[in-house]
C-alpha cells in the first residue's frame, strides 16, 4: 500500500461522495421550491414546512407498511394528502392572519410545528421507524450509489419540471407567477387571489408531499425528523433569494455538496456545520442570495 | 401613576418577594417560581432586541451554548461556572456577531433575518447532537456533582437559595431592560425599525446599533442557560436549545406583551403555569398531548390576541392615552424584502 494506493482510493470516495452530492441536491431542491413558491406568492414562510414533510412521510410508513398498499398507489394518494394538508393550513391558519403583522404569521406557523410535532408524538410514538424497502445498490466501477438516491433524484427533477411546466402552460400558473410580482394589482385585473393562494398552498403541500415520498425511501421517520432538514432548507431559499425558484435551485445543490463531502470526512451532522459556516461566508460575498441583481 | 408612587409599588412588590421563601416553603410551588424567574430572565434577553424588529429566532441556540459550554468546562476541565460562565458568555456573544454582523452590514432583515437565525439555532443543536461524545447527544448531560465548595461550583441543595439567586437575575434583567428604555440607543433602534433609511441619513450607525443591542441580548441569554443549568443539573439539547427553544421565547414575549418591562415576565408566568397544568393534567401515560394542546393554544391565540395579553390589558386601562409609535402600532412590522 504505497501513497499512490490510498490517493486512488480516496478519489474514488471522493466522486462517490461528488454523486451522492448531486442526489442529494434533487430533493433538498424539491423543498425549496416548495418553500419558495409560498414565500414567492403569498409572502409567508412555513416554518412548519419540513413537519408538513415529516406527516407524508408516516403516511407512507402506514400505507405501505401496515395497510400493504402498493409503493406507487401510496405515493400519488400521500401527495394528496399533504396537498390538503397545505390548502389546511393555509385556510385556517394564515388566511385569517394575511393582514396581520409577519411575525404573527411566522409564530402561528411555529405553532403548527409544535402541534404536527406532538400530533405525531401522540399517535405514532417517538420510535424511528423505516418502510423496510431495502433497494438494491448500483455498483459502477469502483462506486456504489443507492438506487433510492437515483430514483429521488429522478423523481425529484420529474417534480420540478411538472411545476415549470404549471407555471408557464397554464393559465392558474400564470396568474400565480402574476402575483408573486405584484400582489395588489392582480385583484384588480379579476384575479381571485384567494383562489390563487389555496392552489399555491396546496401545490407547495405537493411538493413537501412529494419530497415525503422520496425521503422516506432513504431515511428513518420519527416525530422530529423534520429538524434533521428544515434548517437546511431554510438556508437554501435564503442563499438562493427568498422567492427564486432558480437561485433556490442552484443553492440546493452547493449545499448538498457541501453537506455530502462534508460527510465525507466526519458525520452527516458537521457536513451541515460546515454548510452554515459557508452560508455565512457567502452573505459577505452575495447578502442578498446567489442570484441578486446589483442595484 | 407617578414617579414615585411606580418606585414604592417596586420596592413593596421586590420586598414581598424576597421574603416569599421564608414563609412560604412548598418545595414544588418554588420549583416553578425558579423556573419562571430563569425563563422570564431569558424571554426578557429576548424582547431586548425582539422589541426593536429584530425577530430572532436563534436565542435558542444561544441558551444552548450558555448552558453546555459552562457544564463542559466543568466536567472536563474542572473550571468553576464562576468562570465558565463569563466563558460561555463570550462564546455565545462571539457566534450573535459572527452571524449578527454579516446580516447587519448588508441589511439582512424580515423573513431573511428570521431565517438566517432560525437556522442558527437549527445548527446549534445539530452541534451538541453531533459532539455526542462529549455532550451525550440527544440523550443530555449533567454536569458532575461537586465533592468540595459548593459556592465555588455553584451547586446548591435548597430550594430558597436558588429562588434568590433566579430572583436576583430577573431583577438584573428588568433593571437592564429599564437602562436600554432609557437609554439613547432606544431613540436609535425606535428609529432603525421604523425606517433604516431615515435611521442612517440622521446620522444612527444601524450596524453598531443593532450589534450592540445583539450582542446585550445575546449575552444575557447564554447566562440564563446558564442558570437554569445549574439549577436543573440536567440539560438536553431540547429544553435548552433548538428551534422549539426559539420558538418558545418569542411566543412568551408575544403572549405577555413586548413592548412593557414586566411583558415577558407575565409571558413566562403563563406560558409554564399553562404547560405545567397541561402537563398534570395529562399525567405522565399522554406523552405528547401537552404539547399538542399547547400548540394550538399558541396557535389560537395569535389568531385572535394577537396584542399580547399585558399590551391589551394595558391598552384598556388607559383609553386616553397618547398616540402609539409607529412601530408599537404595527407591533413588530417585519420589512419586506426588497422594499
Amino acid at each position: 500500500m504505497g501513497m499512490q494506493a490510498f490517493l486512488d482510493i480516496f478519489d474514488i470516495y471522493l466522486l462517490e461522495a461528488v454523486i451522492n452530492g448531486i442526489l442529494l441536491g434533487g430533493v433538498l431542491a424539491l423543498l425549496a421550491l416548495g418553500l419558495n413558491l409560498i414565500f414567492g406568492v403569498i409572502d409567508v414562510t412555513w416554518i412548519c414546512y419540513a413537519e408538513l414533510v415529516m406527516i407524508g412521510m408516516y403516511a407512507m410508513y402506514f400505507m405501505v407498511q401496515y395497510y400493504g398498499v402498493s409503493y406507487f398507489v401510496a405515493a400519488p394518494l400521500t401527495i394528496l394528502l399533504v396537498a390538503i394538508l397545505g390548502a389546511l393550513l393555509h385556510y385556517l391558519v394564515i388566511a385569517p392572519l394575511l393582514t396581520a403583522p409577519p411575525i404573527n404569521q411566522l409564530l402561528a406557523t411555529g405553532g403548527v410545528l409544535f402541534v404536527l410535532q406532538s400530533f405525531a408524538t401522540v399517535a405514532f410514538g417517538i420510535d424511528f421507524r423505516n418502510l423496510g424497502i431495502r433497494l438494491p445498490v448500483l455498483a459502477f466501477g469502483d462506486m456504489n450509489f443507492s438506487y433510492a438516491r437515483l430514483l429521488s433524484f429522478l423523481a425529484a427533477l420529474v417534480g420540478m419540471v411538472a411545476v415549470y411546466l404549471f407555471m408557464t402552460r397554464t393559465f392558474t400558473g400564470t396568474a400565480i407567477r402574476a402575483i408573486s410580482q405584484d400582489r395588489q394589482i392582480m385583484a384588480l385585473m379579476g384575479v381571485d387571489t384567494k383562489r390563487i393562494y389555496i392552489i399555491t398552498s396546496a401545490l407547495g403541500g405537493a411538493l413537501a408531499g412529494l419530497a415525503a415520498c422520496l425521503l422516506v425511501l432513504q431515511y428513518d421517520v420519527h416525530p422530529f425528523v423534520g429538524l434533521s432538514f428544515g434548517p437546511i432548507t431554510f438556508l437554501i431559499c435564503v442563499l438562493g433569494g427568498l422567492g427564486n425558484f432558480i437561485g433556490g435551485f442552484i443553492a440546493a445543490f452547493v449545499f448538498a455538496e457541501i453537506i455530502s463531502l462534508g460527510g465525507l470526512f466526519s458525520d452527516l451532522e458537521w457536513g451541515y456545520v460546515l454548510a452554515f459556516a459557508f452560508f455565512i461566508v457567502m452573505m459577505f460575498i452575495r447578502p442578498a442570495g446567489l442570484l441578486a441583481r446589483r442595484r | 401613576m407617578n414617579g414615585q408612587g411606580r418606585l414604592a409599588a417596586w420596592g413593596i412588590g421586590l420586598a414581598a418577594l424576597v421574603a416569599l421563601p421564608f414563609v412560604y416553603r412548598d418545595p414544588y410551588h418554588l420549583h416553578i417560581l425558579v423556573l419562571i424567574l430563569i425563563w422570564s430572565f431569558a424571554y426578557t434577553s429576548w424582547s431586548m432586541m425582539g422589541r426593536f424588529g429584530l425577530v430572532s429566532l436563534g436565542h435558542g441556540g444561544f441558551m444552548g451554548i450558555g448552558a453546555y459550554v459552562t457544564a463542559l468546562l466543568w466536567n472536563h476541565l474542572g473550571l468553576s461556572p464562576w468562570i465558565g460562565i463569563p466563558i460561555s458568555m463570550a462564546a455565545a456573544g462571539a457566534l450573535a456577531m459572527i452571524v449578527g454582523y454579516p446580516c447587519f452590514r448588508f441589511r439582512i432583515t424580515g423573513h431573511y433575518f428570521v431565517l438566517v437565525t432560525l437556522a442558527l439555532s437549527g445548527i446549534v443543536l445539530q452541534v451538541i447532537t453531533a459532539t455526542r461524545d462529549y455532550t451525550g447527544g440527544s440523550l443530555g448531560y449533567t454536569p458532575n456533582r461537586a465533592t468540595g465548595n459548593k459556592l465555588l461550583a455553584l451547586q446548591f441543595d435548597d430550594k430558597i437559595t436558588w429562588y434568590l439567586i433566579a430572583l436576583g437575575v430577573w431583577l438584573f434583567g428588568i433593571v437592564v431592560w429599564h437602562w436600554v428604555d432609557r437609554s439613547m440607543a432606544r431613540y436609535a433602534l425606535e428609529a432603525i425599525s421604523e425606517d433604516e433609511d431615515a435611521a442612517a441619513a440622521a446620522g444612527v450607525d444601524v450596524t453598531a446599533e443593532k450589534l450592540k443591542i445583539t450582542l446585550l441580548s445575546a449575552l444575557m441569554t447564554a447566562l440564563a442557560g446558564a442558570i437554569y443549568c445549574q439549577y436543573q443539573m440536567f440539560i438536553t439539547p431540547d429544553t435548552v436549545s433548538g428551534i422549539a427553544v426559539s420558538l418558545q421565547m418569542v411566543f412568551a414575549a408575544i403572549v405577555g406583551g413586548l413592548f412593557v418591562s414586566l411583558g415577558p415576565t407575565v409571558g413566562a408566568v403563563i406560558t409554564i403555569l399553562l404547560a405545567e397544568t397541561l402537563r398534570i393534567g395529562f399525567g405522565t401515560k399522554a406523552v405528547g398531548w401537552d404539547n399538542l394542546v399547547y400548540g394550538v393554544l399558541l396557535v389560537l391565540f395569535i389568531i385572535f390576541l394577537p396584542k399580547g395579553i399585558l399590551g391589551s390589558l394595558l391598552d384598556r386601562l388607559k383609553p386616553q392615552r397618547k398616540v402609539p409609535r409607529a412601530h408599537e402600532q404595527e407591533a413588530v412590522q417585519i420589512a419586506r424584502p426588497g422594499t
